[in-house]
């Protein structure tokens, strides 16, 4: 690569040290950002050059654009990957970047902006002829006029911050009495987590599988899809695996969603790797578009493992003018199976945080097995990032050979100090629905009842 | 009778919301935590009046801490 020799990654824990081993493979030097809470961090280990940006709490540290941009400039590094969270979906950020001269790898701001609120994401995909549930198209303002929406929407509803993301904020309601509470706590943490009010009011569609595209945006403007994930297990909205391809899509509904993502990155001038999310309904085979996150993706990994393609080379790729590594008018088709467990300090029963410091870490090897981690023995999770400890991925020629593989190394992964979700994995693949691929977004609160 | 409420984990106190001599019921919030970019709320475990808080709002709290104790 001639654009640029050194990148900084503007980030912490798995994702980091992930983005970093493609950099370095492909011969760039990877500079660090950490926070005090970091300075022995594994991303920290990892890079050639580590720079501290600020105190532990994020706003002070990887949320800082100031700090970061000086960390670029006292490093050398001529581009920026922001990886996933933080400030990989803030345009200001992605102006900043190009403004200080330094190549950004990722989409374009308007792209972020585009799709970074829900409402005009919406509007924009009925225009581009992409599938939406039925939703309000304006910002909801008060409780009283929610309660108005719904009555021509009709129950159940989700409540949602348009700025959001994470499923922070987000609730479904049955009546107008939910309705009421649900709006102004979801408003509430809207304008702490994402500083703005507005609401978005959308069909619940139930029973629902998850299932998202990842897209390449090529650097000729291009846009081609590398397949499915399906990521229907989730606590509080949020996920805990994925698997691709989705199990039990038929190829009608395959060619459809695949063609849908295409068009709604298109419709926004895609560049770089993003994912276009959608709800898919098991009994109409209705397709709904959800969002899109205009970044890499936190189960990436599952597309990988499946193609072939290192996606992060290709975002860096595509941030250099350079065509991806493999003939995009013969994209990469899934081969096998994989599916990944994300890794949580929580515990498993009720979901609830556990920082602390690692006592033991030995993670599992073995065919097909793919660890990405963000700490290892010795370190500390500590109160002030996201509980994602690590990834463990299975490949297998097929999907149960995945599913055996995944639990063998799951068995394998001793995790001691903070609490660990992991049981939770034992018991999803003990799960028959689970097992015969046939399950939806109210699997992991029908396990806890 | 006394009811002291710890902290179950590492966390930041993000709000504080009862304060001493408060009538709190059982479930009701007192403080609200928050760790992992997650809000965990403490919530009062007996009826009574809240005595003290032990903590306020920015403390990092560690697992086993007093938090309020209610009488």
């Amino acid at each position: 690569m001639v654009v640029f020799e050194t990148v900084l990654v503007a980030n912490r824990g798995e994702i980091a040290v992930r983005v970093m081993r493609t950099a370095q493979r492909l011969g760039l030097a990877a500079v660090a950002v950490y926070s005090e809470a970091d300075k022995n961090a594994l991303h920290t280990r990892q890079a050639d050059e580590a720079v501290l940006i600020g105190p532990a709490p994020a706003g002070q540290s990887y949320l800082n654009v100031d700090a970061v941009l000086e960390a670029a400039r006292v490093s050398g590094a001529q581009a920026i990957h922001p990886g996933y969270g933080f400030l990989a979906e803030n345009a200001g950020f992605a102006r900043r970047v190009a403004d200080a001269g330094l190549v950004w790898v990722g989409p374009p701001p308007e792209a972020i902006e585009a799709m970074g609120d829900k409402i005009a994401a919406r509007n924009a995909m009925i225009e581009a002829g992409v599938p939406v549930a039925p939703g309000t198209s304006e910002p909801v303002r008060d409780a009283s006029s929610a309660v108005h929406a719904a009555a021509s929407l009709g129950y159940p509803l989700m409540v949602k911050a348009a700025a959001g993301g994470g499923g922070i904020g987000m609730s479904a309601v049955e009546d107008d009495g939910q309705l009421g509470a649900a709006f102004e706590t979801a408003r509430t943490r809207a304008e702490r987590f994402f500083g703005s009010p507005a609401i978005l009011l959308e069909r619940c569609i139930r029973p629902a599988r998850h299932v998202e595209v990842q897209v390449l945006g090529l650097a000729d403007g291009r846009v081609v899809a590398l397949g499915e994930r399906d990521c229907s297990v989730q606590r509080r909205h949020q996920k805990v695996a994925e698997e691709a391809p989705a199990p039990g899509l038929s190829a009608q509904t395959r060619t459809a969603l695949l063609d849908a993502a295409r068009r709604a990155a298109w419709a926004v001038g895609y560049r770089g790797a993003g994912t276009v999310e959608f709800l898919f309904d098991p009994v109409s085979e209705e397709l709904m578009f959800l969002e899109m996150n205009t970044r890499l993706q936190v189960e990436h990994p599952v597309t990988e493992l499946v193609t072939g393609v290192d996606l992060v080379e290709q975002q860096l790729r595509i941030a250099a003018g350079q065509p991806p590594s493999f003939d995009p008018d013969a994209v990469p088709a899934a081969r096998g199976h994989a599916v990944e467990f994300r890794v949580y300090a929580e515990d498993p029963v009720r979901f609830l945080p556990g920082p602390g410091k690692i006592t033991a870490w030995q993670e599992p090897t073995g065919e097909g097995i793919r660890v990405d981690s963000g700490y290892a023995e010795g370190d500390t999770v500590t109160p002030h990032y996201d509980p994602l400890m690590a990834k463990l991925c299975a490949w297998g020629e097929d999907r149960a050979q995945a599913l055996d593989r995944l639990g063998a190394a799951a068995a394998a992964f001793r995790v001691e100090g903070p609490k660990c979700n992991l049981p939770l994995l034992a018991e999803l693949l003990d799960q028959p629905d689970f097992r015969a691929g046939d399950y939806d977004t109210g699997l992991v609160d029908r396990m806890r009842g | 009778m006394s009811n002291k409420i710890h902290a179950e984990m590492v966390a930041n106190v993000w709000k504080v919301v009862a304060k001493p001599g408060d009538h709190v019921g059982i479930g009701d919030t007192l403080v609200i935590l928050e760790s992992m970019k997650m809000e965990i709320p403490v919530l009062a475990e007996t009826e009574g009046t809240v005595r003290e808080l032990a903590v306020h709002e920015g403390d990092v709290v560690q697992q086993g801490d007093l938090i309020a104790e209610v009488e």
